[in-house]
């Protein structure tokens, strides 16, 4: 007798979905990321667009930035810097940061802070790191 | 046809001993270990820790990076003179051509992207195009490469597939004359500087390639012919001498042409100048190392009559050895000579304007480098120990002596 | 003080005219047909309102304007590195420390003519050309030319293969040689990527000039004017209608954005 593979993945797929809803309900057993929002508030997109599509906003406002010289403020780097950025340590990267909080917990590294200052405001120039 | 048509050899043995083997992959590993060490310093600490800077932005791993691509084309002449003009003796020597195109042509680029400011982001190079970068074609033509010498190889060393293998015989030639170009090209179509900007890089680049890619060839056969306790066929290498002669002959005709047209041109003057008199390293290293080592030793080396298998492979030797400093005065010498940016002007800067750039590579650099040549050089004593590419000429295998 | 008021440097609009310029230049005339503009002009040089309105920030760069710089050498002052210390607190590029690997994005160039001994001093910076080799030869397209002919890189694709800098007759670019955490977020810049001179986009997107020009005008020397190329009625193009201008390695062909006066 033969599974057709659909339906082995179908019912693969619910198994996932139920154990893993379960252990998300079992406050505790199941670490989560602790994300630390300085200024609760509404965020230019709600909470579940920004949590699924941010970097793919960031990509595009990139490129619209960098390319055509387009400055509007909703999607851009600093904006999100500016109102994220932890209370202590005025980052958004580091121990508690908002950005690095959630991507230490998903193991993904973003490259951004090779180039970018993870702190909201202009700074002048300081002399190069020795 | 059959790209094998001579008769099948007699069965030798043909594996190295065990001990040797390890020994081999061991000497590869320490030298690649070396590279990696090297590789993740730089990466780590930013090219701050290369003797390259704003001035001198391609170094040490350039040269040899570029040297192992050229010789990577030039190798698998062999295997061209084989299929496309159909010399049996060549064909024999197919298919270690071209593993060795494949391993030197990996071996190369390793070295390459080890160098890059980001190699995190090698991926970007293959997402990202710009088609008017002979670099971005460049990366074609490697790819290419690739897929079409592995093509090939299986045609040769699959008896069902031997009818195809002239036709990618073909391919893999014309492909590789393609890619030297566009390999010259890198340098050819550089206005900014002067040692460069010139069409005559191209088919430069292809006649090093041929000599380049044959002395390495030459070594590694002695090599596993001594590994394997085999001798060489005196035939087939004094053919190969011959030609490798050829080659070199070639390769130094297109330097002089080259340095006697920008001798003509007012303008290239004082390049010439200082590449041919008061370059220092740069001139030693095109006057001893790539006429001298690279070019008129070798020739008296193989055309004095006598020449056997050690003279050849000395020559062979010096060939590489001259190859190395041909891209170091080329790669390294080509951006010492500063730019000329307001003629009749004398400039000064805090920005080295108008003085000869200094370069001190570190040890790291010469790490990278040779460690493209171990990465080649365990690919290809791994794959020589599991399929059969050492060339055996089956019309004289009579004569091959076994101490096995 | 500067006669030629530049956009953007009020404080600096200068009213002691060069001697000698006055009759020649009928900014006047010019300043009849202006309308949108606005480079009204009272007399010459003194401008009413300046071209400070910046592009709305949701419009994209337009190829109808091309910026370029005209540089007079006659007015630049040997020694003096203002523009170059500008550039460096701007963009955050830090003082020289290590002169072989630092960022150089502008630097002053001195020249003595081996004929006539004539010296002269002169900031040398990417001249962002219109058929730039930095952008030919870029394998991955992260060198490019913006609309308004500004020559950048792009950082989020760049792989540091620094053949740009091969390319570069100015030696224009530089690549960054180490870790840097002192960015000034609007100049985001790292380790492994090569850079060069902006034309401080992120200011002249804001409607102001390249950090260089303000520090030569606030020096007094106004050797620096910054404008569009393709405005016919822009200061910068009737300086260049009026004066003999040059470019360097005219020879090359590349058509830069950056001019010379007095070269």
């Amino acid at each position: 007798m033969r599974f057709p593979a659909a339906a082995v993945l179908a019912v693969l797929c619910g198994l996932i979905a139920v154990t893993t809803t379960a252990h998300a309900t079992q406050s505790g057993r199941t670490p989560l990321p602790e994300i630390a929002i300085a200024q609760p508030g509404q965020c230019v997109e709600p909470k579940e667009v920004m949590r699924r599509e941010h970097m793919t906003l960031l990509r595009h406002q990139r490129d619209r930035t960098l390319r055509e010289g387009i400055r509007t403020k909703k999607y851009s780097l600093n904006e999100c810097i500016a109102c994220h950025a932890s209370r202590e340590t005025g980052s958004v990267i580091g121990a508690g940061g908002f950005c690095q909080g959630c991507h230490d917990y998903a193991a993904v590294k973003p490259d951004c802070w090779d180039c970018h200052q993870p702190k909201p405001g202009r700074k002048t120039a300081v002399k190069a790191q020795p | 046809m059959a790209a094998l048509s001579a008769p099948a050899a007699p069965p030798i043995e043909t594996r190295p001993r065990t001990g040797v083997f390890i020994g081999l992959l061991a000497a590869g590993g320490l030298f690649l270990l070396l590279a990696l060490a090297a590789f993740l310093h730089f990466e780590h600490s930013g090219h701050i820790a290369t003797g390259m800077d704003n001035q001198i932005v391609w170094g040490i791993p350039h040269v040899f990076a570029v040297f192992l691509v050229v010789a990577a084309s030039g190798v698998l002449n062999v295997a061209s003179i084989g299929s496309v003009f159909g010399k049996p003796d060549y064909k024999a020597r197919a298919p270690l051509s071209g593993l060795l195109a494949l391993t030197m042509m990996a071996g190369g680029l390793v070295v390459l992207a080890a160098d890059l400011g980001r190699p995190d982001r090698l991926l970007v190079a293959v997402t990202h195009f710009n088609f008017k970068s002979i670099f971005a074609l460049n990366m074609l033509f490697y790819s290419g490469f690739f897929a079409i010498v592995a093509a090939y190889l299986v045609t040769l060393m699959n008896r069902r597939l031997n009818p195809y293998a002239r036709a990618l015989g073909f391919l893999a030639f014309f492909w590789r004359l393609a890619l030297t170009t566009a390999t010259g090209s890198i340098f050819g179509f550089l206005i900014a500087r002067s040692a460069y900007g010139s069409a005559l890089m191209a088919p430069m680049f292809i006649i090093y390639s041929f000599a380049y890619g044959l002395a390495a060839f030459l070594i590694v056969q002695s090599a596993m012919y001594a590994w394997n306790g085999l001798a060489s066929n005196a035939r087939v290498l004094a053919r190969m001498k011959n030609l490798l002669a050829v080659f070199v002959g070639a390769a130094l005709y297109f330097t002089v042409v080259m340095h006697l047209t920008n001798l003509y041109f007012a303008k290239q003057i004082a390049y010439e100048r200082f590449l041919l008199l008061d370059g220092g390293v740069y001139t030693t290293a095109f006057w001893f190392g790539q006429i001298g080592l690279g070019g008129v030793l070798p020739l008296a080396l193989l055309l004095i009559p006598g020449a056997g298998q050690t003279r050849v492979v000395i020559a062979s030797a010096l060939v590489t050895l001259g190859g190395l400093a041909q891209m170091f005065v080329t790669i390294v010498g080509g951006q010492a000579f500063p730019l000329d940016l307001f003629p009749g002007h004398a400039v000064s800067s805090r920005f080295q304007d108008g003085i000869v750039n200094a370069y001190a590579p570190v040890p790291g650099e010469f790490a990278l480098g040779f460690g493209g040549f171990a990465f080649a050089f365990l690919i290809t004593v791994i794959a020589v120990r599991v399929l059969p590419f050492l060339p055996r000429d089956a019309a004289d295998a009579s004569a091959l002596k076994t101490t096995d | 003080m500067n006669e030629r008021g530049d956009i953007g440097n009020n404080d600096n609009r200068g009213n002691n005219a060069r001697d000698g310029n006055n009759g020649r230049r009928g900014f006047i005339a010019a300043a009849a047909t202006l309308t949108t503009l606005a480079t009204l002009t009272l007399a010459p040089g003194i401008r009413l309102i300046q071209i400070a309105a910046a592009r709305p920030e949701e419009e994209a760069a337009s190829a109808a304007v091309r910026w370029g710089l005209l540089i007079d050498v006659t007015r630049c002052q040997t020694g003096c590195e203002d523009c170059v210390a500008a550039c460096g607190k701007e963009n955050g590029l830090g003082e020289v420390a290590r002169p072989r690997t630092d960022a150089q994005w502008i630097r002053k160039i001195d020249l003595k003519e081996h004929a006539t001994g004539r010296a002269l001093s002169l900031p040398m910076m990417c001249q962002h050309c219109a058929h730039p080799p930095c952008v030919d030869v870029c394998p991955t397209g992260a060198s490019f030319k913006r609309a308004d002919g500004i020559v950048l890189v792009d950082r989020h694709i760049c792989i540091g293969c620094r053949y740009c800098m091969m390319a570069c007759p100015y030696k224009a670019r530089s690549f960054v040689h180490e870790p840097h955490t002192d960015q000034n977020p609007e100049v985001p810049r790292g380790q492994g990527c090569v850079e060069g001179c902006t034309l401080c986009v992120h200011r002249i997107d804001r409607g102001e000039t390249p950090a260089c020009v303000a520090a030569c005008a606030a020096a007094g020397h106004a050797a620096m004017l910054f404008g569009d190329l393709n405005d016919p009625a822009s200061a910068i193009s009737q300086r260049i209608r009026e004066v003999r201008t040059t470019v360097a390695r005219a020879d090359l062909a590349l058509d830069p954005g950056v001019r010379y006066e007095g070269l």
